[in-house]
């Protein structure tokens, strides 16, 4: 009779180590992650500290003849004393603010909304997303038209509503509207994210929380705001940190709604970012603001990340 | 085996020799996408045939055309052999080894740069301004100008209302403010039972569009850059008692002779609102102007065009382009052959009957030019007063205080004109001691 041990010992094979010229486990190990290590430092990592290295000079991409100069923290003081830079940064705080305040109420309302059994559920839910699907250059030129103070949908809605004349006012020129046309717009695109992922929070809540809170006789009121909203809270949270990140970014769509007018009233950090990087071609002083940008949104992130994870341990 | 391999060798060998040729027999044009680049494509067809070369175009529409081009030199990018680029961008091109300086080569063929308008050559061709280092060929002459509707301007009616109200005939406006009592008389009138406007401007924020409006206006007043040339001295030129009027003027245009929600339009706008009857005028490059002529719903004798008119002087902002031969090519021989080929008289001839605005003065001086196109004296008479922006290498830091400025001020109601030219001064002179040149 065969000792099974000693048979489960036989059939296992040397380690890997000894067959592939005397290299440990940690060694293959270390071959198997390297290529993954490798495009990380050189797309990712290598940029980064490229990009704070010239954060600190003169440099201009368009002219490779010319001689680089260590200007120290001149760029971060430029841009941190201008006046114009600060209205950015508080255009684009006013554009996130507004469009996660709306995307979440709007979203989490649809959601809660459309979790319950009822014919066309499906194809409701369908048509829902459809505006996320589409790409932000189409709903930034379509939306240009509806804008459109003559032939525009929204301006004849307007008049049809209130009376007041169609080509009166414009809700992508002067006089204040802009800044909330480009809200209305990515709401109306990314809400449904929002929804979606608040529909998976509002799913993942097992039945019986609410059937033995029945039991207790708790209202429905009681149970929304003890049961939906504690569970919901991470899914939520996650979804406002997407968008965040998201229109903190910004760039295409507002570029193609106003191009960043009437004047400055839309622009947002990151396309004066752009215009000074790609077409004022000043590298370094653009290298300055991305890493401002950064900081703040990875200061930000990680915050909030952090208040995420207490959510989620509770 | 070693047969084999030698025989695999040979065929790469083979087809890299192979690639290499089909490169060196092929070009490739890049330029904005409009009218005038498929008049092109048309008129290349002639040098395929006489060299054998294959011609190939990279066109990007004009929104996008700056940035493209720009990063494609900058990156020193091999996609285009010859370019026909913005006329500002010369001395940053040059300057920073983009394009190849042509004086030999021009020397050697015979080619002179006195057969050509001299303010086509010293704007599209020249760097440092005005100096013989010609980095382009004039290739296509252009200004910013105007048209208007024939039609309702002939009829009675309105002739009537008018002269009643202003005491003169409605014709083709003599100087700016002119214009503007026109573009007044027109704002919300009922023309065949729809509201009509004034005219349609260039008010465009994102890339150049009202900065090349408002020049119209301001370089009409006297609008200086430098109160010496070359000296980058311009306080009291950029921001003067004139310059301040001009931009009061556009301001007033726009808001008092402008169809609803022009506060974001160029080149494509001013075209939509002219063919589609919202306008009675409209200003425009005049490389639209054939295709305007041509239109079957607002051309012909439903339309006519004008120069800018002057206020102070004449004077009209200036468009058009070189062609370049890009340093990174891999054909200079090639690219340098179409630059030959292209200078010739008869294909300059040829150039413009196609729609194109040859600078040479072949065609320009030809006693019956005027008669070629209803636009055609127009554009002689623009072309005798044209004005440039910067041509600086900072040319796009400049252009860009100047889009915020004006757009702030014209479009956005912030500020006076004096403040934003004021401003104006304080952006450009940060952009010159950046650059090392104050």
């Amino acid at each position: 009779m065969t000792d099974p041990i000693a048979a489960a010992a036989r059939a296992t094979p040397d380690p890997l180590a000894r067959r592939i010229r005397g290299l440990s486990d940690r060694a293959i190990a270390w071959l198997f992650v390297a290529p993954t290590i490798f495009l990380l430092l050189a797309i990712n990592i290598f940029p980064l500290i490229w990009t704070v290295r010239l954060s600190f000079t003169n440099y201009r991409a368009n002219r490779p003849n010319e001689e680089v100069e260590w200007v120290g923290l001149r760029n971060y003081i430029r841009i941190l004393t201008d006046d114009g830079i600060w209205a950015n940064m508080q255009t684009t705080a006013h554009f996130l603010f507004w469009t996660l305040f709306f995307q979440v109420l709007i979203g989490f309302t649809l959601a809660w909304l459309i979790n319950r059994k009822f014919k066309g559920n499906d194809l409701l839910t369908t048509l829902i997303v459809l505006p996320m699907m589409l790409s932000p250059a189409v709903v930034g030129n379509f939306w240009t038209f509806l804008y459109q103070p003559q032939i525009g949908l929204v301006n004849y809605v307007v008049e049809l509503v209130t009376g007041t004349p169609a080509s009166s006012f414009s809700m992508l020129g002067p006089g204040g509207l802009a800044k909330w046309s480009i809200i209305l717009v990515d709401t109306w695109m990314w809400t449904p994210f929002v929804m979606l992922i608040c529909l998976a929070g509002l799913r993942s809540i097992p039945d019986y929380i609410y059937e033995a809170a029945e039991i207790d006789r708790a209202s429905k009121w009681r149970q929304f705001w003890t049961i939906t909203i504690p569970m919901v809270l991470p899914f939520l949270m996650l979804a406002v940190l997407f968008r965040g990140i998201e229109n903190f970014k910004m760039f295409d769509m507002v570029v193609l709604l106003t191009g960043g007018g009437p004047g400055n009233e839309t622009l947002l950090a990151s396309i004066d970012l752009k215009r000074e990087a790609f077409e004022k071609w000043r590298t370094g002083y653009s290298s300055a603001y991305a890493i401002i940008l950064f900081v703040t949104v990875f200061g930000l992130a990680s915050i909030y990340v952090k208040a995420l994870n207490k959510v989620k341990e509770r | 085996m070693k047969a084999r391999l030698l025989a695999a060798c040979s065929a790469a060998a083979l087809s890299v020799a192979g690639m290499a040729s089909a490169q060196s027999s092929e070009l490739t044009l890049c330029w904005a996408a409009w009218d005038p680049a498929n008049a092109l494509v048309e008129l290349s067809k002639d040098f395929e045939t006489q060299s054998g070369i294959k011609m190939n175009f990279e066109f990007v529409p004009w929104p996008n055309f700056a940035d493209r081009m720009l990063n494609e030199l900058n990156s020193g990018g091999q996609l285009c052999d010859l370019l026909i680029g913005d006329s500002q961008w010369i001395g940053g091109s040059a300057e920073n080894g983009h394009y190849v300086k042509l004086n030999d080569f021009f020397d050697k063929e015979g080619i002179s740069m006195d057969d050509f308008a001299p303010a086509t050559v010293y704007a599209y061709s020249t760097w440092p301004k005005g100096d013989p280092n010609y980095y382009a060929l004039p290739a296509m002459g252009d200004a910013n100008g105007w048209f208007y509707r024939k039609d309702w301007f002939a009829r009675p009616e309105i002739q009537a209302e008018f002269k009643e109200k202003y005491g003169r005939d409605l014709a083709e406006p003599k100087t700016q403010k002119e214009l503007l009592e026109i573009a007044q008389f027109f704002q919300g009138r009922e023309i065949d039972g729809q509201t009509v406007y004034g005219a349609s401007i260039f008010t465009e924020r994102g890339s150049e569009g009202i900065t090349m409006g408002a020049t119209g206006a301001l370089y009409a007043w006297g609008f200086k850059y430098e109160n010496t040339p070359g000296s980058y001295d311009m306080e009291g030129a950029v921001n003067s008692p004139a310059a301040v009027e001009a931009l009061e003027f556009y301001k007033e245009l726009y808001k008092t002779g402008t169809p609803p929600g022009y506060d974001n339009a160029y080149m494509e706008q001013s075209l939509d609102a002219f063919k589609s009857g919202q306008v009675a005028m409209a200003m425009n490059w005049f490389a639209f102007f054939p295709g305007l002529y041509a239109d079957p719903n607002t051309g012909g004798d439903k339309i006519d065009f004008f120069v800018n008119p002057p206020q102070n002087q004449p004077a009209s902002t200036l468009g058009g382009q070189g062609i370049s031969v890009v340093s990174y090519t891999d054909n200079m021989d090639g690219a340098l052959a179409y630059i030959k080929w292209f200078a010739q008289p008869d294909v300059q001839k040829k150039w413009w009957s196609m729609g194109g605005y040859s600078c040479h003065k072949a065609v320009l001086e030809d006693p019956n030019f005027v008669n070629t196109a209803p636009f055609a004296g127009d554009f002689l008479e623009a072309m005798g007063a044209v004005q440039d922006f910067w041509q600086e290498p900072a040319y796009a830091s400049l252009l860009l205080a100047m889009q915020e400025r004006l757009h702030n001020y014209v479009v956005a109601d912030q500020g006076t004109a004096q403040e934003a030219l004021d401003g104006l001064i304080a952006d450009w002179t940060e952009v010159f001691e950046d650059e090392g040149k104050l």
